[in-house]
């Protein structure tokens, strides 16, 4: 088996199944496309173009998890929500898996929608809720930004993962019996070292677009970030 | 106001210049010092079977001996290499380059094609005829032509 294989590969789920979660996968993107229309403007189009191209970037990097033989990389699901919004940001992905299934085998073609729905569809869905509210709640600071990133990159790879295991309990090809509860802990163990190392590439990616370009940051719309370069004007009564 | 948004967008073209060559870079170059290890789908799967150095299965039962060809195995990229080219580094580098410029093209091309034509971007589209001109570049073009106040 080819050492870079990093999606779903074939024969792993079975056929009905696959095409199941490949006829949901290409409705949850027919639905983001007319959503996703009213997002993009002549500024958000470039802009996606390129979260989707840092995506396959950041995928090819996959960085060692301490527990031994393992590595982990970027699903992207919460850095293209932050970036580009819900709707966009999952068809950013989707695209991506497309073009790794497509042009440089990685990721079963049959096994598509599965790949789809794990890591464009749930990773992002699951992602842009807890941005919206984790910016309510914490200080409009750098710092807050970076914490609202790596919690929502953690719980999204995380429920990416368990979206996997449903999956495989669905149509798995090996019956593991009750050794998918073993599956199931083995993927969210991993998965959790994953997600904290997605969290700080998302962080930091997020806060760098937030202090060059903060327009460009979807979930920034409509707020301010106070950075220690914003002049502070405290209210009357110094509250935020 | 459709000056000034002539004038965003062209910075933005820039920031997404240059975003895409940190993307190139990473993909290009970085990709070569990524871990070569299973990822954590690859070896949960693997786990209950024995590989021996050549990371063929000898023993053992798991999900990964299911596994089958991908479809497009013999693609020239397939596997984030370039056939033909032997130096390892040079073949990961060049299919991350590809991949980056692939994707954006496809990405980006999609979504100027999906985008929301309305709110003043009409009079703007139709005085630089970038209907005509469906890449993320049409923006520079509009931009330019009246973009300055």
């Amino acid at each position: 088996m080819d050492t870079l294989a990093m999606h779903i590969s074939n024969g792993i789920i079975n056929g009905p199944v696959a095409a199941v979660f490949a006829a949901f996968a290409l409705a949850v993107l027919a639905l983001c496309v007319v959503r996703g229309r009213q997002d993009l403007d002549e500024r958000l189009a470039p802009m996606a173009g390129l979260v989707a191209a840092f995506i396959f970037a950041v995928q090819m990097l996959n960085f060692p998890i301490f527990t031994g033989a393992v590595s982990g990389h970027l699903l992207g699901g919460a850095l293209a929500t932050m970036l580009v919004g819900p709707w966009v940001g999952t068809l950013c992905v989707a695209v991506v898996l497309i073009v790794q299934a497509l042009v440089f085998g990685d990721g079963g073609v049959a096994m598509l929608g599965l790949n789809i729905t794990n890591m464009a569809v749930i990773g992002t869905a699951v992602a842009y809720p807890l941005v919206a509210l984790l910016l309510r709640l914490l200080p409009r600071t750098v710092s807050g930004l970076a914490a609202t990133a790596v919690v929502a990159s953690v719980v999204s790879v995380l429920a990416a993962a368990m979206g996997f295991v449903v999956q495989y309990w669905l149509g798995g090809t090996t019956d593991l019996g009750s050794g998918l509860v073993g599956l199931a802990g083995t993927m969210a163990g991993v998965h959790l070292l994953i997600g904290v190392g997605e969290g700080l590439i998302t962080a930091t990616t997020v806060v760098t677009v937030a202090k060059v370009r903060p327009d460009l940051v979807y979930a920034l719309r409509g707020r301010r970030i106070v950075t220690p370069d914003t002049p502070q004007v405290p209210a009357a009564g110094g509250a935020r | 106001m459709s000056g000034g948004g002539g004038r965003v967008a062209k910075r933005s073209n820039l920031f997404v210049l240059g975003g895409l060559l940190v993307a190139l870079l990473l993909a290009g170059v970085v990709s070569n010092f990524a871990s070569a290890h299973p990822d954590g789908l690859d070896s949960s799967l693997r786990e209950g079977c024995v590989f021996d150095a050549d990371d063929t299965i000898v023993g053992g039962s798991c999900p990964a001996q299911q596994a089958r060809e991908h479809e497009l195995a013999d693609s020239p990229l397939a596997d984030y290499g370039v056939r033909g080219v032997d130096n390892e580094y040079l073949s990961t580098g060049l299919s991350g380059v590809v991949g980056v410029l692939l994707t954006f093209t496809v990405g980006g091309g999609l979504f100027w094609l999906l985008r929301r034509r309305s709110d003043g971007g009409v009079a703007r589209s139709a005085a630089s005829g970038d209907e005509a001109d469906p890449t993320p570049g049409g923006a520079d073009v509009s931009a330019t032509a009246d973009g300055r106040r």
